[in-house]
């Protein structure tokens, strides 16, 4: 257990947990590694998620880097090749663009292509989402544009405890992981994690019920819960689910929750055209029309996401705007299932 | 503020490892033949239609992979591009391992899913060669991050186009800033792909830009196999002894086109005839002949190369193709 824990059991921040999952592997396990840009700084990069680790593990274990993300994410490749398991942090998720060849191109293929003589066990953090009005180029969530390459997991938890158990599971893991962290998310607090590590592709029902999945992931999964507290008062009992990794997809469960309520909506805080909602509707029909009485996404506008704020605001996926969907898809007080 | 100058590498007269003997620039000779036969060799399995899709060969540069990894120690690290059959077998690579992989076959090297491009050999630390230009050198970048903790160095070969992508002046800055043990060996052939190296580098000289980032930097005579040892022994040294990364530019030429689909119309005639009679093989036999090794010994040697090579050729033709259902591929490790 870290000794410099910021909060009283159940109220771990989501950002503490973070910086806790880091600072007990890099205590557990000597080729653990942990650099990018400002992270060793005093504040602890620009969420001050980390302040405090390059101070406790020294500088050959905690380190900043130029402004370099092609490089950072190419050096971690080459050292995750050679023995070490890097952490890197790229600041915003919309930096992705710049290593996406190292992470594409070369951590994704190491395993496979080598014929499995070896893997590149990296975990890419970085900083995701909108809503605070970061405007076009700080608040894309870039999960999507890794959902379709083989060979890289792609994390983004919902909860202070999946955060830092799967954070621990990604540095664990052998091959490279990018763990997605919500900016809305990092003050939010909730309880210790049950388990040390929380195994990655595996989706978690986090609110049962009879009428209706939404499925999302990350900040839309407290979304979807909260407007399934406003939907009880209509009568209609919600599911949730926490899909927590776009790769592995765990469309099992899925569609295990739609063969109990038979109606599915998917909630993608990004474009409906070629996001995993779409890709999710497109697994859910192959396998499980039978069980299917109703589908639909909530989603963005095809357009780069807007700064002002009375644009912002009605641009993103909301609990409002979740509700305002069902009741205008379902009709209030909808037939429930017997 | 001036530039930081071009530091002279230090002559090859380490205590430790010494000047080698002319018995190992012999070996060393013969690791140049291999590399040729097997390069003729592949174009001509490629003619045949035994090699897939696209290659691109070396012959011509076989002296600077060979140079740089008679410096190296053998669990060194190393990453390679596309044009990489020289840097995987200076590097330890079987031939018929590596042979086997161009003809995709289940005994490749990489099982016949990499082929020509992409070849891996962890075994013998070869991180990795990379399709796409400039990938090279942050794969040994990074490998010089583990390299610093274990003593190992690490080297990037990459071409003269490289030095235009970011990967070379992102990995250039980040390997000086933590002073990592890397070598960036650059093989100038003066073509990237099929544009001359002048037409498209901003003033003109590459191992220059390593000035610019305070790495210490030299031009050597890539087709001398004694120059590019000596070169790439004094980067060792500076790199095993913590004191950075070391840039060396090989000046060099490619005897075939950029790759199979060019027949490379766009150099003038004169100018291979010039780099021919500068051919990395007759310029290390006729030194090692100078050097008072016998005319018998050499024959012996290329004889031996040529051997290796054939039966490697024969071994990978035996060899099957890779069964999709013997053994299910995982996206992931376990």
């Amino acid at each position: 257990m870290s000794a410099e824990r910021g909060s009283s059991p159940g109220q771990l921040e989501f950002r503490v947990a973070i910086r806790d999952a880091i600072a007990e592997e890099l205590e557990r396990d000597p080729s653990v590694v942990f650099f990018g840009e400002d992270v060793a700084a005093e504040q602890g990069g620009v969420f001050a998620v980390t302040p405090g680790l390059a101070e406790r593990f020294g500088a050959d274990r905690v380190f900043d880097t130029p402004i370099s993300e092609l490089a950072l994410a190419g050096a971690a490749f080459g050292a995750a090749a050679t023995g070490m398991r890097p952490v890197i942090e790229i600041m915003f998720g919309d930096f992705m663009a710049l290593p996406m060849d190292s992470l594409v191109n070369q951590a994704a293929k190491l395993w496979y292509v080598s014929g499995e003589q070896g893997s590149a066990p990296l975990v890419v953090r970085s900083a995701v989402g909108a809503g605070g009005r970061f405007g076009a180029m700080h608040s894309q969530s870039p999960g999507t544009w890794f959902q379709g390459i083989p060979g890289i997991k792609v994390v983004a938890p919902s909860s202070p405890g999946d955060a830092k158990g799967l954070l621990k599971a990604a540095i664990r893991d052998d091959n490279p992981v990018l763990f997605l962290e919500h900016k809305r998310l990092y003050s939010i607090k909730g309880p210790e994690p049950e388990h040390e590590v929380l195994p990655i592709g595996e989706a978690a029902v986090v609110r049962e019920g009879r009428d209706l999945t939404i499925v999302s992931i990350s900040k839309g999964v407290r979304d979807a819960l909260q407007a399934a507290d406003t939907l009880a008062g209509d009568g209609l009992d919600v599911e949730v689910v926490d899909l927590r990794s776009l790769r592995p997809l765990d469309s099992a469960t899925v569609l295990a929750s739609v063969a109990r309520t038979n109606r599915l909506l998917a909630v993608e805080e990004g474009p409906r055209t070629g996001g995993w909602a779409t890709g999710l509707l497109g697994v859910v029909s192959e396998r499980g029309l039978h069980d299917l009485d109703d589908a639909w996404i909530v989603a963005t506008e095809e357009t780069p996401i807007p700064y002002s704020p009375t644009l912002e605001d009605p641009f993103l996926p909301s609990a409002e705007t979740i509700v305002e969907s069902v009741r205008g898809r379902l009709g209030t007080g909808v037939e429930t299932a017997a | 503020m001036s530039a930081p100058e071009a530091r002279r590498v230090e002559s090859p007269t380490a205590p430790e490892r010494g000047e080698p003997a002319a018995r190992d620039y012999l070996d060393a000779y013969a690791r140049m033949v291999v590399i040729r036969e097997f390069e003729q060799t592949i174009h001509r399995l490629f003619l045949k239609g035994e090699v897939h899709g696209t290659t691109h060969l070396s012959a011509g540069q076989e002296a600077i992979p060979v140079g740089v990894c008679m410096a190296l120690a053998p669990d060194d690290y190393a990453s390679g591009t596309y044009r990489g059959h020289g840097h995987a077998l200076a590097k330890g690579t079987a031939p018929e391992a590596l042979a086997a992989e161009m003809l995709g076959r289940a005994t490749g090297v990489c099982g016949g899913r990499a082929g020509s491009m992409n070849v891996v050999d962890l075994e013998h630390g070869l991180v990795g060669c990379f399709g796409i230009v400039g990938g090279s050198i942050a794969a040994a970048t990074g490998a010089a991050l583990s390299g610093k903790r274990e003593g190992r160095v690490s080297v990037a070969f990459f071409g003269d186009g490289a030095t235009n992508q970011a990967y070379f002046h992102e990995c250039l800055n980040f390997a000086k800033v933590l002073e990592l043990p890397v070598i960036f060996v650059c093989e100038n052939n003066f073509y990237g792909e099929f544009t001359p190296m002048l037409r498209v580098t901003g003033g003109g000289e590459i191992a220059a830009r390593a000035g610019a980032y305070g790495i210490p930097f030299e031009v050597v005579d890539g087709n001398d196999l004694w120059a590019v040892r000596a070169a790439a022994a004094g980067a060792v040294e500076r790199a095993r002894s913590g004191a950075g990364p070391t840039m060396l530019e090989c000046q060099t030429y490619r005897h075939f086109g950029h790759s199979k689909s060019d027949p490379a119309r766009y150099r003038p005639s004169e100018e291979l005839e010039r780099w021919l009679e500068r051919d990395p093989l007759t310029v290390a036999r006729r030194r090692l002949l100078a050097e008072g090794v016998s005319e018998a010994d050499v024959e012996a040697v290329e004889t031996e190369a040529q051997g290796e090579m054939e039966r490697a050729a024969e071994a990978a033709l035996a060899a099957p193709y890779p069964d999709p259902h013997e053994r299910p591929a995982t996206e992931f490790k376990p």
